[in-house]
């Protein structure tokens, strides 16, 4: 290809993605469905523009990024809690979705070989589809969310011994060996060896990741993040990423599957939130391609041909698939709603099958037009997940009109991380202090690797992150917090994520850390009501003890520094106009000065005899007799 | 009658009683509900804010658990500051004069244990006779109390009973339907529910 052909093809699809995507987005459809009709439309068969196939395989990599990001927002104890779910679950949905078609097959006078091909390899549902669109509507967390993420989990599993099967199933001379790459494009070099050398070389490979994950990995992180260069940083992301595939790939693994484990192990080392943002872009272009390709790799020439057929059969296959997952949703105890979400999301034909049925023509267990029909099936189903959840949602908003009565209190949430506090100092950490020492968890994002180790040492969970970074505020979970505390030392910085935060996330409630004065008023300028002055409240602190060293009595001291402080605060909102005009700022502050001590001089002599100004109201009968 | 209801459980997220009462008043056009606690945590109470509200009212319900036969602190303190001579009362003090004052109070023990044969010896309005002085000398109408006795052991739907009649009570006194006159001669609030504002089976 050469570098006009390249830049050529990257033109294509990107306009497409910028015209198609945001469209889909504003009416509703979701950015999946974008990419695939803008993939439909730059296809062969309406503008001509691209192929499509020599593309899908490239852009699959965008999977294997998503599941190594999904991987990292997975602690291995989730994961492990997560297990009756993935095997029995996701168990289950593979073997009866597997037996259905196969019945159906049959039916159709398939042999028993092909239905059984064909049953296995539709009983995948697709990773791309079914994940980026949980991600865009935030349900990864829900519980349908949970199950459709574990069922796909097994999914992902469930095709390493699918390869296996499909030369198994072409008839007569298995006892040649199971050679599952040798028909296969793929690059595994250990595929001449016999099967009981492969089996531990697959286990140590998996292993390799697992330790390295625990016990490489973060130190070299550490040595990449000192030298503070972003973009070293980026390309260790990456390069774990094409490694574990690479490897994966060697030895006849799903890469998905190894960069997920990978992410897994990542899971709860300091750098999760950096990786995730570093990988996420990448991500994001890679899949959008994918779904472009898919789009565009949807032979309208061959639906032509039938089109009651292939529709016959994308029906079938939807309805198959939603029967046994609702049915499976209400058996593992979900509720009718979520059931239905869960079947609906995963109602569709995966991006394996492309693979698998390729692999299975080569060897020769399926025909060519049938794979090919069956492909067909596959894209459109995918192509309609997205208007099967808008479906659903427009039958869920008329059975929501049911009332809803609000919570009177907000409950604290303990178990989430309801708080962000970026910097975690001197300041950040006795507001992170009061927090935990009362049940609260949160997220810290520091961007020193030395206090990262320190603080880890004293069994804080804190994040490397380079916080003046906007995308790293996602990464932290922004979307589900309430509160975002910024304590950083640095003025402009604190600024600059104040101001991202309240563009991207309005929901958030900020509370900023303010240098001085000054500084102050820059926050509030920028349209922050939560400011906090570093030193103001240690100062009154301070200012209190001395008035009662000087005599004051204690509680009398306490009420004229409350009183000093909501003078001063009151009196910091109302020159905050006047921030650039410093002559202006004087007189005010003057104005200001005179007004307080005039005030306290008339409490003093309005009320003479008492200790505190405000009890000017003396019990009842004192006044009345006297 | 526009209605201020001073709210003050130092505990409300704890409490049963309060928070299901005021749920019920919470939403209703007519009724301010001022939760003393939350408003002023450190007691730093604004006499100027304070006082301009209750002149926008024109009754005033002390809504609070019965803490030794009296309010919890903050009211204390918001009655010490609020109520200042030459604006409550006194001479030239006539900012409240001819507006009504009232307790919505809930307690641990039983109505029985409330009287001179039970172990608190008097009854309610003989431990509130403060209060009702505050008002007369503030030149206000003193209501009688509403009382939820023995709150930590209410039975669901006995809870919800008590908030409706509250709210029965609040509304009817907002919307002129009962006559504070009329309220004036019961002994309790609560027993006046079944004839005043049409309840049935109002506790007694």
């Amino acid at each position: 290809m050469s570098l006009h052909d390249f830049l050529f093809g990257a033109f294509i699809y990107l306009t497409a993605a910028a015209i198609a995507v945001p469209i889909a987005k504003r009416i509703g459809l979701g950015s999946v469905l974008g990419y695939l009709i803008a993939g439909v439309l730059i296809g062969p068969y309406v503008l001509g523009l691209t192929g499509g196939e020599d593309v899908l395989h490239f852009a699959e990599f965008g999977v294997v990024m998503m599941l190594f990001i999904i991987g990292l927002e997975l602690q291995p104890r989730l994961l492990w809690s997560m297990r009756s779910a993935i095997f029995g679950l996701g168990g289950i949905q593979v073997a009866l979705t597997a037996f259905f078609i196969f019945a159906v097959g049959l039916s159709f006078s398939l042999n028993w070989r092909e239905a059984l091909a064909i049953g296995l390899v539709l009983s995948l549902s697709s990773t791309a589809i079914v994940l980026q669109t949980l991600q865009e509507r935030g349900v990864m967390r829900s519980e349908p969310g949970q199950n459709a993420f574990s069922v796909l989990l097994f999914q992902d599993i469930s095709v390493i011994p699918m390869l296996a099967l499909m030369p198994l199933l072409t008839v007569p001379d298995f006892w040649m060996g199971i050679n599952i790459n040798e028909a296969d494009t793929s690059h595994s070099m250990i595929s001449h060896l016999p099967a009981w050398q492969r089996a531990p070389l697959v286990l140590g490979a998996l292993v390799a990741i697992i330790v390295a994950g625990r016990y490489v990995l973060r130190p070299a992180f550490r040595y990449i993040a000192e030298s503070r260069i972003r973009e070293a940083f980026t390309a260790a992301a990456l390069l774990i990423v094409v490694a574990i595939a690479l490897l994966m790939e060697t030895v006849g693994l799903s890469p998905a599957l190894g960069t997920f484990v990978a992410g897994v192990m990542l899971a709860d080392s300091e750098y999760r939130a950096e990786l995730e943002m570093d990988i996420e872009p990448f991500k994001g272009l890679l899949l959008g391609l994918f779904f472009m390709s898919v789009g565009a790799s949807v032979n309208f020439a061959l639906i032509a041909k039938d089109p009651l057929l292939i529709a016959a059969l994308v029906v079938g296959l939807i309805v198959i698939k939603l029967f046994v997952l609702y049915l499976l949703g209400r058996v593992f105890r979900m509720q009718v709603n979520s059931a239905l979400l869960f079947a609906c999301f995963l109602a569709q034909g995966s991006e394996f099958a492309f693979v698998l049925f390729s692999f299975a023509t080569q060897n020769r267990v399926l025909s060519q037009d049938l794979a090919n029909e069956l492909i067909a099936v596959v894209a459109i189903t995918m192509a309609l997940t997205p208007l099967l959840l808008i479906a659903y949602d427009k039958l869920m908003t008329r059975k929501l009109q049911a009332e809803q009565e609000e919570p009177e209190y907000d409950e604290i949430d303990v178990g989430e991380t309801p708080a962000i506090i970026v910097g975690y100092g001197r300041f950040g950490m006795t507001v992170g202090r009061l927090l935990s020492a009362n049940g609260i968890g949160f997220t810290v994002l520091e961007h020193d690797p030395s206090q990262i180790e320190l603080l880890r040492k004293f069994g804080w969970s804190v994040y490397y992150g380079d916080a003046s970074r906007p995308d790293l505020l996602h990464a932290a979970g922004a979307e589900e917090a309430k509160l975002l505390v910024i304590a950083l030392d640095d003025r402009e910085q604190i600024l600059a994520i104040a101001e991202t935060a309240q563009k991207h996330y309005p929901h958030l409630k900020i509370f900023a850390r303010a240098y001085d004065r000054r500084h102050a008023y820059e926050l509030m300028n920028a349209g922050l009501e939560h400011v906090y002055r570093e030193t103001f409240g240690s100062s009154l602190d301070m200012g209190k003890d001395a008035l009662q060293v000087l005599g004051f009595r204690a509680y009398k001291a306490h009420r004229l520094v409350l009183k000093f402080r909501s003078h001063d605060e009151q009196n910091l909102r109302d020159t905050v106009k006047h921030m650039d005009d410093e002559e202006a700022l004087i007189t005010e502050s003057h104005k200001a000065q005179e007004l307080a001590e005039r005030l306290m001089r008339e409490d003093r002599q309005a009320a003479p005899d008492m200790d505190d100004t405000d009890w000017r109201a003396p019990p009842p009968e004192l006044r009345e007799r006297g | 009658m526009k209605i201020l209801v001073l709210a003050a459980h130092p505990i409300l997220e704890a409490s049963v009683v309060c928070r299901k009462l005021l749920a019920g008043i919470r939403r209703e056009a007519g009724i301010t509900v001022l939760d003393l606690y939350e408003r002023y945590p450190d007691f730093n109470i604004d006499v100027a804010a304070e006082q301009k509200r209750l002149e926008a009212a024109d009754l005033i319900i002390f809504q609070h658990p019965f803490y030794w036969y009296s309010t919890p602190a903050i009211l204390k303190e918001w009655t010490d500051l609020v109520l200042e001579h030459g604006w409550a009362y006194g001479r030239t003090g006539k900012a409240l004069e001819g507006k009504f004052l009232m307790n919505a109070l809930s307690t641990g023990g039983s109505a029985e244990a409330y009287g001179e044969t039970g172990k608190n010896r008097y009854t309610i309005p003989e431990f509130l006779a403060p209060i009702a002085q505050t008002a007369a000398l503030c030149r206000m109408g003193y209501l009688p109390p509403y009382v939820v006795f023995e709150g930590r052991r209410l039975e669901r739907a006995a809870l919800a009973e008590t908030a409706g009649l509250y709210k029965d009570l609040l509304c009817g006194l907002r919307d002129d339907k009962i006559d504070p006159k009329a309220l004036a001669r019961y002994r309790l609030a609560n027993n006046a529910a079944g004839k005043l504002y049409g309840v049935e089976g109002a506790a007694p």
